[in-house]
């Protein structure tokens, strides 16, 4: 466990220099504050506005910064020649693995909260009060974290055995291809014969992202049920984990001469 | 000065020039475009396509698409525009985006139902609209005195006024000023008091300044028609008194039906026709009256309310 601390820690790090995070922070935390400008020249919904591109935006940079240095992670460390200096100590290739899933999501989860920070003092500008609706939006900032988890194992796996393009093609399209996951189960459950099998594989092994997404919901000040935000708890970690173990046994078999 | 000073002066002197040559072709662009007739286009008319391309970030896409709908009725409002062609998909746009966005139903309807150049001149598609806002919100009862409003102010059914504020008057908490609206329907059809009364409650429940603006001009109009009818009793009274139409207001005068010759709001003399009707020398001065028009365009106003 403190070889796997130890690589996530030095990936944190490593993160964390990157100067492309803080533009992408700087970013999002300016697009917070321009919802406060475009829901005056609304009508009637400036709330609305807020919540909705404040939390789109905390996703959406977030996303984006899972695939770009997700895809990396691996790859940078094959490329640089690091890796063989860090598998000659004694850490094993899937604690390599987890060691850096682990630093990344924690990056991700400081952007998240330096973001909700900048969010919510937008909303207190706004409303000059917190009113319990407001806690919903916590737990929406919690689905996002948790659509970051999903999203960074799914861009591990593809640094596992891909080059960076194609990882990030291959993520993207994953992430697209996830928003749609609710869709492919109507289409499944609409379908017939070879063609309903295959949709419902389909659907259950592209990470359902549909079901994580509550911003809507909670902008309009709608409670979200305690039993969605545990089920999609034990989701969203077991997905993770799954492809976190798939990644590994891939690197586990790379042959790196 | 250092060599590298100077290059960073010169640089800088050199892009604020170019700056204020791109600023100046900017503006030479925009008031070409001024002239240009660009059209209104809507790139992607299908609901259901924008939500599939909206990755699931409905809402925001949703204020998007609410937002580019009050821009688009407040710019075609504000040149008088006599379409409003892109409202309807706009905002049939915005509510498949987001049906729980309420303003979009409330506003949306008020924009489809009223008679161009105030609105799309729409009332069958806003009734359409605040049903469908009425399926989201069924315990709204805001939505079902809109409903009746649409069909009392636009459509003149009153009968089917009557069922909304019925309806609405069910809904638990509903202000009891829906069951009086609902007997006036009932009882007198379409009185002045009883439009009246709906435009008073549009202003005081709603906080946006144009709708308020709106509701008392249509309250301004109430009252303009209600003076001008008294003005065209006198002239009846007179007619039938002095066996002829009066050739002028002297005349009426004379007869002891007015003290003066009557002016309108804006103090301007009004006039008095050869066939006896009265007029406003300036109508467009006076949005939403019923009374008082040119003989030509009464005839696209429906019969004022009794």
């Amino acid at each position: 466990m403190s070889r796997i601390l130890a690589v996530a820690f030095n990936t944190y790090r490593e993160a964390v220099r990157d100067r492309v995070l803080y533009n992408l922070i700087v970013f999002a935390l300016l697009i917070v504050g321009s919802a406060l400008l475009f829901g005056q020249i609304s009508l009637e919904i400036e709330r609305i506005v807020l919540i909705n591109m404040g939390l789109t935006s905390i996703s959406i940079f977030g996303i984006v910064i899972s695939i770009f240095i997700g895809i990396g992670l691996v790859w940078k460390e094959i490329e640089r020649r690091t890796l063989y200096t860090v598998l000659a100590h004694p850490v094993r290739r899937w604690e390599f693995i987890f060691g850096k899933y682990l630093g990344l999501l924690g990056t991700l989860t400081l952007n998240a909260l330096l973001m909700a920070v900048g969010f919510f003092a937008a909303l207190l500008y706004l409303s000059h009060t917190f009113s319990r609706p407001d806690l919903y939006i916590l737990v929406a900032i919690y689905f996002i974290l948790l659509q970051f988890m999903m999203m960074t194992a799914v861009a591990m796996l593809y640094s596992t055995y891909s080059s960076p393009l194609l990882s990030s093609i291959f993520a993207f399209s994953t992430f697209v291809i996830g928003t749609f996951s609710e869709d492919l189960h109507n289409f499944a459950a609409a379908s017939q014969g070879a063609t309903k099998w295959i949709m419902t594989a389909v659907a259950y092994i592209v990470p359902n992202f549909s079901s994580l997404n509550v911003v809507s919901q909670v902008a309009h000040g709608t409670p979200v049920l305690g039993a969605l935000v545990l089920q999609n708890t034990v989701y969203a970690f077991t997905y993770s984990v799954v492809l976190l173990l798939c990644a590994a046994a891939v690197f586990e078999n790379r042959n790196f001469k | 000065m250092k060599t590298r000073t100077k290059t960073t002066v010169f640089l800088l002197l050199t892009a604020g020039l170019i700056a204020v040559g791109s600023i100046s072709s900017l503006l030479r662009v925009t008031q070409l475009r001024a002239h240009s007739t660009l059209t209104d286009v809507l790139f992607i008319p299908s609901a259901k396509a924008v939500k599939r391309m909206s990755l699931g970030y409905t809402g925001l896409l949703a204020d998007i698409y609410w937002t580019r709908a009050v821009q688009y009725f407040g710019s075609h409002h504000v040149v008088q525009a006599q379409e409003y062609d892109l409202l309807s998909p706009l905002l049939d746009i915005t509510v498949t985006l987001d049906p729980k966005l309420e303003p979009a139903y409330k506003f949306g309807a008020i924009f489809l139902a009223q008679k161009p150049p105030a609105g799309a001149g729409r009332p069958d598609l806003a009734v359409e609209f605040v049903e469908r806002g009425i399926r989201e919100f069924p315990y709204d009862w805001h939505l079902y005195f809109h409903l009746g409003f649409i069909e009392y102010i636009e459509r003149h059914d009153y009968i089917a006024a009557a069922k909304a504020f019925e309806r609405g008057a069910r809904v638990p908490k509903a202000n009891p000023l829906l069951k009086v609206l609902a007997a006036n329907m009932r009882q007198h059809g379409g009185d002045r008091q009883t439009a009246r009364l709906l435009w008073q409650n549009v202003y005081e429940s709603n906080p946006n300044k144009d709708i308020q603006e709106n509701a008392l001009e249509h309250l301004a109009a109430l009252r303009y028609d209600e003076q001008l009818e008294r003005i065209i009793g006198r002239v009846e009274a007179a007619t039938a008194k002095l066996g002829h139409t009066p050739s002028d207001w002297q005349e009426v005068v004379a007869a002891g039906f007015l003290r003066a010759i009557p002016i309108d709001p804006k103090g301007r003399p009004l006039l008095l026709m050869p066939d006896g009707r009265v007029q406003y020398s300036r109508p467009d001065d006076f949005p939403f009256i019923q009374l008082g028009l040119p003989k030509n365009r009464q005839l696209d106003i429906a019969a004022p309310p009794q």
